[in-house]
């Protein structure tokens, strides 16, 4: 049983090596990613990012420019998301200590 | 459970470098907009210094900083911070979370700065509370665990 799990270990690792070989080159304005129109026509997203972040939210980090402005409906998102799982902890362990009060 | 006895050196150790951490985190909230940081990573510092005093110097301490009740309505006012920069841009006539139209008297792309701000604000005390309250429930259910 132990063989069989280390053998589906290395051939997944395998096969993640295998994968990764053919990523996308990082900062070659060639690649399809970081082109400036992609092979429809329309603005590749990471071109036109690296060229207006600054531009048009007057702030140097362009991570915190995508995070909060372009991609901000992604970011209300994940904000609900936590407050979702607070909510949960909240009435889920919260509700426990009450019937335990209730019966002690 | 087991059960531990006050250590002065923990208790006062945390409460010293706890408001040092609350800074930074303020920093990094704050200066996100220049580098690495913003909104998740200071809430979590944010987080983590209400936690240290909670963990070395017991959750009796720990209320004196940081009430057990705060941690969720905390976390709702992040939540509305977010919703409601939002909607401000929206009924000054742009669209959902276009920060452009937010009604300050700066150019767009300097109200686009502001509106970043006043999110990642929101994120930040969103996840503090959310973080300190999950941390508070979790120890509600186990009521000999310090202050036995």
């Amino acid at each position: 049983m132990k063989i069989v799990n280390y053998l589906i270990l290395i051939v997944f690792g395998a096969l993640l090596v295998y994968g990764s070989a053919w990523l996308p080159e990082r900062g070659n304005p060639n690649e399809p990613l970081d082109r400036e129109l992609s092979y429809a026509g329309t603005p590749g997203a990471a071109y036109y990012y690296i060229k207006n972040a600054k531009k048009d939210a007057y702030t140097d980090n362009m991570v915190t420019v995508i995070l909060a402005d372009y991609r901000g409906y992604d970011t209300l998102g994940e904000e609900t998301v936590i407050f979702t799982a607070g909510l949960c902890c909240y009435l889920l362990l919260r509700q426990r200590r009450v019937n335990h009060d209730k019966k002690g | 459970m087991i059960k531990r006895d006050e250590n002065p050196i923990l208790a006062l150790g945390g409460r010293v470098i706890s408001p040092f951490i609350m800074l930074f985190a303020l920093y990094v909230i704050f200066h996100g907009h220049y580098s690495p940081g913003g909104g998740f990573q200071g809430g979590t510092m944010l987080a983590a210094a209400v936690l240290l005093v909670r963990l070395s110097a017991g959750s009796d301490m720990g209320e004196l900083q940081f009430k057990k009740s705060w941690g969720t309505y905390l976390g709702a006012v992040g939540v509305l911070i977010y919703f409601g920069t939002g909607l401000v841009a929206m009924l000054w006539g742009g669209n959902y979370l276009n920060y452009e139209y937010l009604p300050l008297s700066f150019p767009a792309n300097e109200n686009r700065a502001w509106g970043i701000l006043s999110i990642e604000i929101g994120v930040g005390l969103a996840v503090m509370g959310i973080l300190a309250a999950i941390y508070d429930d979790l120890v509600e259910g186990e009521p000999n665990a310090w202050n036995a």
